[in-house]
């Protein structure tokens, strides 16, 4: 029989996803990823770590009669996604950790280690995303049914050799509701946890750790219009993202946004809405999920930022670089992710470059 | 699918001896050892029966005994108890390769009790050289502490030769003896030690009830004040029926060791010849000779032995990485840093440690299970998914 890893988080979602599978009469190992370094201080035991999160997982694969393991991520997770995440916003960028995180430490190292290391077949996860075969023998992967959970912008880089072997039992739930009415049945205590939105390793003010660790980026600097006008000062590039609204302007009612952020200068460029004129973005990092794109130029529906509206756009692919030209402007920050759509169904996706100015 | 379960260091199997005179307390003696009325006679008749059993083991006297909730509790008595005597000395000397519940006892009470630590290092099979205790021991020396086997790596400490420079001393000598009562013949009456912890569940007994053999004469307050059991030195109501444990599985070890231990020592040998010949460039952690007749122990260059556990209980197999905790955090083993063992080979620690219940055949599936799981964790650092 065919044995699939279940990657449990200690949340309801990775938790249903497994007894799911377990009901289905799979042969199902949960694991849990330690993903940062235990609590150091002296009254914390050494080892057997008792990290809530862990706990949770540990206890939900307990009542799911299920085998368990903590396994240890927490240097590819400090290096591919905590170090990168500081970096990005200390040169102007806004990363989406989820993203790496999914690419570098759930889709790479740790599927890796399930079919290498463990023997195993799958691996599933509790992502609201669905992945089906194909009449052409492919993997596709869609939006989740219950659209307002969707999380298919994260996981745009996987291809055919991740998604043959990964399953996304919860994607094909209905909605939030039927995952806490299995987790219930199951008698699962996760059933009613309440959801994490913070950055999982920066929670309440990420800015915080960007502080903390990339200090540099904490200069103060100017704040200029387009035509150079300096109109105020920023704390530091680190504590802002491209497309936020700024305090300044307020004296004349204009709304600002920062529409681009100068490392070098340390300026962080305002101007209005109607300032906001490009529609042509540099991509990088290009991939699809069936391998290869439709055509060397298609149009598509590109999603720009997490739980992002769908714009209409053509997207011109060279290599592992694309050319992504929106239909109306729109105003996108480096380090997201563009990720294109065909109705429900993913494509593939990049990641926003800096743009010249 | 049947199990093998080969981390007898971590714990054993209840033997249904002792499982039924336990159960047979549980259930028929219910009296507080303290009462003078005929059910706490019943029940201090049962925790004396269990003292004289553990005195006997050792060649102590019964009332050299001290119960304990384990072997932490016993090292935590011995090292607290000792040092808190005062009689003008403050020095404890332990080894880089104690247990935690010496070596971070240690540290404790270096850090809020005063007393000077000094950690004396051990060569590359483990072994504590006497000389490098002789010459540790200065005027303020209170105790030394030297486990008599270690439980990662299994090599056996010459405790004999270190209790006895401690003695001429007069210096008071503890040893951890968790991994050995049961395993090896210890006789206090020849072996110069004044502390020693035992620890039920590693002798087929239940888990969190041990004891502490103390010396008579040996100079050692309490840690906990209460009722004043076992002459003060370890107040509060007996675990009756855990002791009562203790005793039958004391006294099981001791008619069984004459040929249990060399019965073990043969399939331990099986297990390492076995691993070295199948498994290339595995380096035998521990003394080759000088070590615990269950135990085989290696680093195996290419793996980590979080993976090793993991991909082994998999397929069947119960045997773990230096010490039994499962943290999903990866730091290579202290005992193994302590031989010299660079940090990457120590990452992949296997340790097999077997016990009553263990065959040739179990032995022989285990090795073929380990030389194809090594295989596949090399060859995963090489492929991509």
């Amino acid at each position: 029989m065919s044995r699939v890893f279940v990657a449990m988080s200690g949340g309801v979602d990775s938790s249903v996803a497994a007894a799911i599978l377990a009901d289905r009469g799979e042969d199902v190992v949960g694991v849990w990823m330690r993903l940062v370094p235990s609590g150091g201080h002296a009254d914390a035991p050494r080892c057997c770590g008792t990290d809530e999160a862990g706990e949770d997982a540990r206890r939900a694969a307990a009542v799911l009669g299920i085998p368990f393991y903590a396994l240890d991520y927490a240097d590819v997770f400090g290096q591919r996604v905590v170090d990168h995440f500081v970096d990005a916003y200390a040169s102007g960028e806004t990363p989406n950790p989820c993203v790496s995180c999914n690419q570098h430490v759930k889709f790479d190292a740790l599927l890796h280690d399930v079919v290498r290391k463990f023997g195993g077949d799958r691996l599933a996860t509790g992502h609201y995303v669905r992945a089906t075969t194909g009449s052409d023998g492919r993997r596709h992967l869609l939006r989740a049914r219950d659209a307002s959970k969707d999380q298919s912008y994260a996981l745009y880089m996987l291809g055919q050799r991740e998604l043959t072997r990964l399953e996304f039992p919860i994607g094909e739930l209905r909605d939030k509701a039927e995952t806490r009415a299995i987790a219930a049945r199951f008698a699962l205590a996760t059933a009613t946890k309440a959801e994490s939105m913070d950055i999982c390793f920066a929670p309440g003010d990420y800015r915080e750790l960007v502080r903390e660790r990339a200090p540099g980026a904490f200069v103060p600097g100017p704040v200029e219009r387009t035509d150079g006008t300096v109109v105020g000062t920023h704390a530091g590039i680190g504590a802002l993202t491209v497309g936020q609204r700024t305090g300044v302007g307020v004296a004349t009612g204009e709304r600002l946004y920062v529409l681009h952020l100068d490392t070098d200068r340390r300026a962080a460029v305002v101007g209005t809405r109607a300032e906001i004129a490009r529609t042509t973005y540099q991509l990088s990092d290009v991939r699809f999920v069936s391998g290869d794109p439709p055509s060397s130029r298609f149009a598509t529906n590109v999603v720009l930022r997490y739980r992002g509206i769908a714009l209409a756009a053509h997207v011109d692919v060279d290599r592992d670089h694309a050319t992504l030209e929106l239909d109306a402007p729109a105003l996108v920050a480096p380090g997201q992710a563009a990720v294109f759509y065909d109705g429900d169904e993913v494509i593939g996706g990049g990641v926003v470059m800096r743009q010249a100015v | 699918m049947d199990r093998v379960y080969l981390d007898h260091a971590a714990t054993t199997p209840v033997d249904p001896e002792v499982a039924e005179a336990m159960t047979r307390v549980l259930r028929e003696t219910h009296g507080n050892p303290s009462s003078i009325y005929a059910e706490g006679r019943a029940a201090r008749a049962a925790v004396d029966r269990a003292r004289d059993e553990v005195a006997a083991a050792i060649n102590a006297d019964p009332s050299e005994i001290v119960f304990t909730s384990g072997g932490t509790e016993a090292d935590n008595l011995a090292l607290r108890g000792v040092l808190k005597v005062k009689d003008g000395r403050d020095g404890l000397i332990t080894t880089a390769i104690e247990h935690h519940a010496v070596i971070d006892t240690a540290r404790d009470l270096e850090l809020h009790a005063h007393v000077r630590v000094d950690v004396v290092g051990v060569d590359r099979y483990g072994v504590v050289h006497p000389d490098a205790i002789r010459d540790a021991i200065d005027d303020r020396t209170s105790l030394v502490s030297v486990m008599h086997a270690n439980n990662e790596i299994g090599t056996i400490e010459p405790i004999a030769e270190i209790g006895a420079l401690c003695r001429d001393r007069g210096v008071t000598f503890h040893s951890d003896a968790v991994q050995t009562v049961g395993a090896l013949d210890i006789d206090v009456r020849e072996t110069p030690v004044d502390l020693l912890s035992i620890n039920a569940h590693k002798f087929y007994g239940p888990k969190g009830v041990g004891a502490l053999y103390v010396r008579r004469g040996t100079r050692i307050a309490t840690m906990q004040t209460g009722g004043g059991q076992e002459k003060g030195r370890r107040t509060g109501t007996e675990n009756v029926a855990g002791i009562v444990g203790l005793g039958v599985a004391m006294r099981i070890a001791r008619e069984r060791r004459a040929t249990e231990s060399p019965r073990q020592s043969i399939l331990r040998d099986r297990v390492i010849a076995g691993v070295e010949a199948r498994v290339p460039d595995t380096v035998l952690t521990g003394h080759r000779t000088e070590r615990l007749p269950n135990n085989a122990s290696f680093c195996i260059p290419g793996t980590d032995g979080e993976s090793l556990i993991v991909a082994l209980d998999l397929e069947g197999f119960a045997v773990s990485s230096g010490s039994a905790c499962t943290s999903g955090e990866t730091e290579p083993s202290q005992v193994l840093l302590a031989l010299g063992l660079d940090r990457e080979l120590a990452k992949g620690s296997l340790r097999v440690t077997v016990g009553r219940s263990t065959t040739e055949a179990q032995v022989d599936r285990f090795i073929d299970a380990l030389a194809r799981v090594v295989a596949r964790l090399r060859d995963s650092a090489a492929v991509a998914v």
